[in-house]
């Protein structure tokens, strides 16, 4: 274990030497320490490699993260995991809008609640949020999975592609072209895997799924009312 | 009178409205038979003050002129110097903007790339990621950064030699896009991860940031993950240059772009094309000033696109302060798009050569916007870049005979006292002095 004090070194510092690890892998284990809300620490990581982080983080902890995991023992600021492309980021408390946003792949695990747009344009990225999470939640979403063990704000799945949504509890309101789905036994199979993963207390027969009812695939004047 | 009948009377010459012209008329009788607005690509196509509406004055006593065909006029260009420990240097200032694949065809990237190289310039991505062709053929490439993030990922990222953050662009200031199904090919709808066929929009905001504050700390997030390497560019429409200039410095750009509103797009709204954002000349002095009251003129690099078609439109650009200028439209007219060859083909669209805008439809004949494998294999991505060189050579040349005629012996050296306008329009927007006099809408002391 190597311990990276952020008072003592600079962020520049901290990211060169987690890059260096995707070239030659020396340390596998990393504790970051005094994080204190900075902004893009541990970004673009490509090393199978833990990186731990005491304390909360700023903007875009473990930003387009591949292969690596980051554990946040804290709350993490907004875009946590944005565009992540494999690996798995987990954070303790909760985490501020956009969590996950543009993720390509890999696991989130959020332990508290997520803000506003978790999930957003979501491209493949698996996201378990013990809590409840806020409004626009998966807006545009393409692909992958997001689960829900709490409430949903408003307009969940606003305009939404491919991607799966599972939710525990209750959904304020759901956005445009997004509506309640038959949970099948794939989805379900899924869904345990997920939780199982995400180290969630919860049953899959307990959850409602969610997604595209696809009738705005394709441009129609008809549907402008929808917008 | 009782004697004439109706017909034999004079009577008043049949008068066209100015405001119900004939193409207003069939625009209502189209809304009124189709419910939906007309979507088509290209940039503004009203008349509206250019760079025609400038001249330059040329050396005579007062300053003397180099000689044009012995006497050098540099035209090399860094952009980047700012941050970026690799900044891009170019060899000519005329770089090729931003455009999808997807709106265009792989082959046609490809020739953007190699057309590009040859010339010693940058080639810029689009919405829907970086394709091998075209990193394979531009030896400098310019990777955007999309409110989409369509294939967006750290390796493309991270093997590009500059980046720009796609705030807005100049044919739609303020608003996303829109990639009809039936360009979506199955490699298109595979980069994009979507299902094949179906429309994919493009964001008008970033997913993950809002404002200034914000897009610093975005700014922060790529450069530590590009290790602080290349430089990153901050695209704007012209809306407010002033302002959101001041704004991307702020935020750490290295290179601000500006984008006015004959810059071109696959597809938007007319209305949205035609009415919302500034003509190009009225953009450049205001972002210029916010350059210069940061005291970064020439430290953070200036790139103006939006209706550059000649070596005096490159020139004048620099001449109110652009570093470089990009070209779009330009590019793809060089390539072939709109040639009369295909005339009978456009006819059969009711169109017309020059007229041809209905590039998301993807039924391009000249076989550049499009996704159809028969179309595509009319256009040679080989002959395509040769073409695009030559186009990028003669701008240089041009640009370089209209320095030197002013005594310059570097396009950046030429300045707004190099100008005059031909219209109080462009006078104003320009700041230089209207033709044969000392004077210019708004200058201080009349």
């Amino acid at each position: 274990m190597q311990t990276f004090d952020l008072e003592a070194q600079d962020l520049r510092a901290l990211n060169t030497a987690l890059h260096a690890q995707a070239e030659t892998l020396s340390q596998a284990n990393w504790e970051v320490v005094n994080a204190k809300g900075s902004h893009a620490i541990a970004v673009g990581l490509d090393a199978p490699i833990e990186v731990t982080v005491k304390g909360s983080t700023g903007y875009y902890c473990a930003g387009m993260n591949s292969q690596a995991k980051v554990h946040v023992h804290g709350s993490a600021g907004p875009g946590v995991a944005e565009n992540m492309m494999s690996g798995t980021v987990i954070v303790e408390g909760d985490a501020s809008q956009y969590a996950g946003a543009t993720g390509h792949g890999g696991l989130l695990v959020i332990k508290g609640n997520a803000s506003s747009r978790c999930g957003i344009s979501m491209k493949g990225i698996d996201i378990v949020v013990h809590g409840n999470i806020g409004h626009m939640s998966a807006f545009m979403a393409q692909s992958g999975n997001l689960v829900v063990l709490g409430d949903a704000g408003d307009a969940l799945g606003d305009s939404l592609y491919e991607a799966r949504l599972f939710v525990r509890g209750s959904v304020k309101s759901l956005g445009a072209d997004c509506i309640e789905k038959e949970m099948r036994p794939e989805h379900l199979e899924i869904l345990a895997d997920l939780l199982e993963r995400a180290g969630a207390d919860a049953k899959p027969e307990e959850f409602k799924r969610y997604g595209s009812a696809r009738k705005l695939y394709n441009f129609d004047v008809d549907n402008a009312s929808a917008y | 009178m009782k004697d004439q009948t109706i017909d034999t009377l004079p009577r008043t010459e049949p008068i066209q409205s100015a405001t119900f012209s004939n193409s207003v008329n069939a625009e209502i009788r189209r809304a009124a038979h189709t419910g939906i607005y007309d979507i088509r690509g290209g940039g503004a196509k009203r008349r509206v003050p250019h760079f025609d509406d400038l001249l330059f004055l040329g050396a005579s006593i007062s300053r003397y002129p180099l000689e044009g065909y012995r006497e050098t006029c540099e035209t090399r260009v860094t952009l980047g110097t700012r941050y970026a420990k690799t900044p891009i240097e170019l060899d000519i200032p005329v770089t090729i903007a931003g455009m999808s694949f997807g709106a265009l065809s792989g082959p046609a990237k490809e020739a953007l790339g190699r057309g590009a190289s040859a010339a010693g310039t940058s080639t810029t991505t689009g919405d829907g990621g970086m394709t091998e062709e075209e990193r394979g053929h531009s030896s400098k490439l310019v990777y955007q950064y999309l409110p989409s993030r369509y294939g967006m990922n750290p390796r493309d990222l991270r093997r590009a030699d500059a980046i720009e953050i796609v705030v807005g662009q100049g044919a739609k200031p303020g608003g996303g896009g829109m990639l009809l199904g039936q360009k979506i090919s199955d490699r298109v709808a595979g980069m994009r991860n979507l299902p094949t066929g179906i429309d994919q929009r493009s964001a008008c905001r970033h997913p993950d940031w809002t404002g200034p504050d914000d897009l610093e700390i975005k700014i922060l997030e790529i450069r530590e993950i590009t290790g602080w390497k290349v430089p990153i560019y901050v695209k704007i429409g012209g809306t407010r240059p002033y302002y959101d200039t001041t704004l991307a410095i702020k935020a750490g750009a290295d290179v601000v772009v500006l984008d006015g509103m004959q810059g071109g797009t696959a597809a938007t709204q007319d209305v949205f094309i035609e009415h919302v954002g500034l003509p190009t000349l009225a953009c450049i002095r205001p972002a210029v000033q916010a350059l210069q009251d940061q005291g970064l003129h020439r430290e953070v690099q200036l790139v103006v696109s939006g209706g550059i078609r000649t070596g005096a439109d490159v020139a004048k650009a620099i001449a109110l302060g652009a570093d470089a200028v990009a070209i779009g439209t330009a590019a793809l007219v060089a390539l072939g798009d709109n040639d009369p060859k295909w005339e009978a083909e456009y006819q059969k669209m009711g169109t017309t050569t020059g007229a041809y805008d209905d590039w998301h439809e993807g039924r391009d004949p000249a076989g550049i916007t499009t996704q159809d494998p028969e179309l595509m294999a009319r256009f040679d991505p080989i002959e395509g870049g040769r073409r695009l060189k030559n186009y990028l050579k003669v701008l240089t040349l041009e640009a370089q005979t209209i320095a030197r005629a002013c005594g310059h012996n570097h396009l950046h050296n030429l300045e707004p006292e190099d100008l005059c306008a031909l219209t109080m329009e462009a006078a104003a927007m320009a700041r230089v002095p209207l033709a044969g006099t000392d004077w210019w809408p708004g200058k201080a002391g009349f």
